[in-house]
């Protein structure tokens, strides 16, 4: 159904397609992210499990999780919510549907083949930018600007006086992603070396992090909630606020991923200093989110878009208050290269964010596939399984982040600390592989819904209406 | 039309986003170029030439194309003995150079102009080969080290050292930094000893100018297993790394490490093929308590990606 749209005109082509497809996609790669996640998490618990092959060797698959993840799952739901949520805010369609389909179908592609060839090891040997030079030049030139070419001109074309704060992030974040790809990567393109690559890698990592992933994702929920609640964003100033501290703070501290190599230390304070200012866009963002909720509370509990979307403002919270203070250095050095960056960083990718795309996700195919979700019970199971898996997930690691934290400073024998975490890398896996198993009954709840779900009628929302089921 | 939020909004975005990009890369980039290449760092550069990871002389990511490290007790012209030892770098006719040898502002003030002048490294040409090494100098009262290309010195060609020193002494350091960063080792081991408290188990943190010219660094950022910058420093039997490769709990019970006994390839070092479904069904016999010793691990070919891996481990990261 792809094939035959790619080459229709952009007239004949319904509206919403490319929605539907990066709705569908994004679910997809999420289950094919959590699923390698739970798999390389078993490695780390029993490292005797599948063996003696280099295809499913840990080394050849934990990036294939990461990037799945991120450039799959996150950010072509981030795709899939400017496809619906940018128009609707200039009370406009989509500046051309076809556009966004061949966005959607070099995406697929592009990834597909990035991965595959990460997985047999054909890779720059970068974290996150671990795509060889020519996938990355796909990525921004293939997907990126297309994108960005989409979203920008439905803002251009919107018929509404100003611009909403949904969309001065979606229009920001990608431009500022292209930058970040194309300086990030600048040392395969450009082959720089020594420092200044260690540091590239580092500063790539820190603005897909700081400049794409999570503030988008808040843009998001100043459309969600609004949306779900009837009531209005209780300040559009306040969410400005959180806009342009982000793009004045948050574009700087790349080094403090790097507080113990031999970088400049005017450098590390500085990114020190900035990464504490988080705090500012953060509380402005989770502040306005949770007012907006005034005299709706009950819908957390009763509507299910709502409880995703409030469960990833919520844990907002824990994630910049870690956020702000792990990188100072009275802290970085108990916890730098442990397991609480890596809880860390999955409240951020799969708590935080993963929860307001999903609820995003939910929400927006509803509304365009005009169907009201399948079954509520199943989309229940996935909010419980995902959140009870992630905490597990979250709460394990950091122990075993405190416990090697410990380990160093007390120059613990290594071996003795790998024996101590063991029981949180069993539970890790536990966590993980309960996170995939919700994925897995989403997608299914998702495609059921396409094909069964009641239709909506014209001038509802779907929240509005009882489920049948 | 009065005020226009979007025209000023990308203003300000731009003028702030470039005020950012201007503090984060302009600025350390005029710290990085003071960075004067140490020894560590021409060494590095030197064996791993230029660029690990994918690149046009090796697209597929298996070790193609990068120079051979070789350690000579004699010179393979004259034959006077070194004691101790030195480590030449030999670029056959079409390796890529290491980035310093052809951008020498990498190099970093005073190992540049030395190498330049003593050195004679701007006469080295790719498509005949060459052989470094690297000797030490004085450049305005610093003492600092720089490359030395000997087949301009002293005429040494590339398969006249390959053959003086023999296999034995061959180290594939490049190769068996490629295998490092395909097998994802650094998911695991860090390359990066922190500045705080890593001095007493992982030795000392990288200098500035260890690094000038590598890539990829690889310094990793989830430490799941012990750091290894130094490792051969600590650790520098090879049979200890064999048996601990083709598996971990052979030496350390308690080991996560998958086993990477799939880098022997076919054959062992003999040219017999290693069976590896009966080694296995007598580790399994080992660990269940039937038999007393475990299988003997076979010894890797001369041209297997482990011998490459061990070469890398055990030459560079001291």
């Amino acid at each position: 159904m792809l094939m035959k749209y790619l080459f229709a005109k952009n007239d004949e082509i319904p509206a919403g397609s490319a929605t539907i497809f990066f709705g569908f996609s994004s679910i997809f790669w999420f289950v094919v992210g959590t699923g390698l996640g739970s798999f390389n998490a078993a490695k780390l618990a029993f490292p005797d499990w599948v063996t003696g092959t280099e295809l499913f060797a840990f080394g050849h698959m934990r990036q294939v999780h990461v990037l799945a993840v991120i450039l799959g799952w996150i950010s072509m739901a981030f795709g899939m919510t400017m496809m619906y949520m940018t128009p609707a805010l200039g009370n406009t369609k989509l500046w051309s549907e076809k556009l966004g389909l061949w966005t959607v179908f070099m995406w697929n592609v592009g990834l597909s083949l990035g991965l595959i060839l990460l997985w047999m090891g054909i890779t720059a040997g970068r974290e996150y930018s671990d795509l060889i030079w020519p996938i990355d030049l796909v990525v921004i030139f293939g997907v990126l600007l297309p994108l960005g070419i989409n979203v920008w001109m439905t803002i251009a074309h919107r018929r509404t006086q100003g611009i909403y704060i949904t969309n001065w992030f979606f229009g920001a974040c990608i431009f500022m992603l292209m930058i970040v790809f194309l300086v990030g990567n600048s040392p395969e393109l450009f082959n720089l070396t020594g420092l200044t690559e260690a540091y590239l890698t580092f500063w790539f990592a820190h603005n897909v992090l700081g400049l794409w992933i999570t503030p988008v994702a808040a843009a998001i929920a100043y459309y969600t909630i609004p949306k779900l609640t009837g009531n209005p964003l209780y300040s559009h100033r306040i969410g400005h606020l959180h806009f342009w501290a982000i793009i004045a703070f948050y574009s700087t501290p790349a080094s403090h991923h790097l507080m113990s190599a031999p970088l400049p230390e005017w450098l590390k304070s500085f990114a020190s200093v900035e990464g504490v200012l988080i705090l500012i866009p953060a509380v402005a963002f989770v502040a306005n989110i949770l007012l907006t909720m005034k005299g709706k509370w009950s819908m957390f509990v009763e509507n299910i878009e709502t409880k995703f979307s409030i469960t990833g403002v919520l844990l907002a919270i824990p994630l910049n208050m870690q956020g702000g203070f792990q990188q100072t250095r009275a802290i970085n050095w108990y916890v730098h290269g442990t397991g609480w960056i890596v809880a860390h960083a999955h409240l951020a990718l799969l708590g935080m964010s993963s929860f307001l795309e999903a609820a995003a996700v939910y929400f927006g195919l509803q509304s365009v596939l005009r169907r009201k979700l399948y079954s509520l019970t199943l989309a229940n199971l996935h909010y419980w399984f995902f959140i009870i898996g992630f905490c597990i997930y979250w709460i394990s690691m950091t122990i075993a982040g405190l416990i090697q934290g410990a380990g160093k400073i007390y120059e613990v024998p290594y071996i003795d600390v790998v024996v101590a975490e063991h029981p949180y890398m069993i539970a890790r896996w536990a966590g993980g592989t309960m996170v995939f198993t919700g994925n897995v009954i989403w997608l299914y709840n998702m495609w059921m819904t396409a094909r069964e779900g009641t239709i909506v009628p014209a001038g509802r929302y779907a929240h509005e209406l009882a489920y049948e089921r | 039309m009065g005020f226009q939020q979007y025209r000023f909004g990308a203003a300000a975005i731009g003028l702030m986003f470039g005020f950012s990009m201007c503090i984060t890369l302009l600025g350390p980039s005029n710290d990085f170029r003071s960075g004067v290449s140490t020894w560590v760092g021409l060494d590095k550069q030197l064996s791993l030439g230029r660029v690990i990871g994918f690149s046009y002389e090796d697209p597929l990511v298996i070790g193609d194309g990068k120079p051979v490290t070789v350690i000579l007790d004699k010179d393979p012209k004259t034959g006077a003995t070194y004691d101790p030892p030195i480590r030449a770098y030999v670029y056959e006719p079409g390796i890529k150079f290491s980035p310093g040898v052809n951008h020498n502002e990498l190099l970093g003030p005073g190992v540049m102009e030395l190498s330049l002048n003593t050195g004679k490294i701007g006469q080295a040409d790719m498509s005949n080969g060459a052989v470094f090494t690297i000797a030490q100098g004085e450049f305005n009262g610093e003492e600092v080290d720089y490359i030395v290309n000997q087949t301009a010195v002293s005429g040494w060609q590339p398969g006249q050292v390959l053959k003086a020193a023999g296999d034995e002494n061959h180290r594939y350091v490049g190769k068996g930094k490629t295998i490092f960063i395909t097998e994802g080792c650094w998911w695991c081991h860090t390359l990066l000893p922190e500045q705080t408290q890593d001095w007493q188990f992982f030795g000392a943190p990288p200098f500035l100018g260890d690094m000038n010219g590598e890539m990829p660094t690889a310094f990793g950022s989830d430490r799941k297993a012990p750091d290894l910058l130094h490792v051969a420093a600590r650790n520098s039997s090879r049979e200890w790394m064999t048996m601990h490769f083709f598996n971990p709990r052979l030496v350390q019970p308690n080991s996560i490490m998958p086993r990477f006994d799939y880098l022997w390839g076919k054959t062992d070092i003999n040219g017999k093929s290693i069976d590896y479904k009966k080694w296995r069904s007598d580790y399994t016999a080992y660990v269940n308590g039937q038999s007393i010793y475990p299988p003997e691990v076979p010894e890797p070919a001369r041209d297997s990606e482990v011998r490459a891996l061990m070469d890398w481990v055990l030459t560079s990261l001291r």
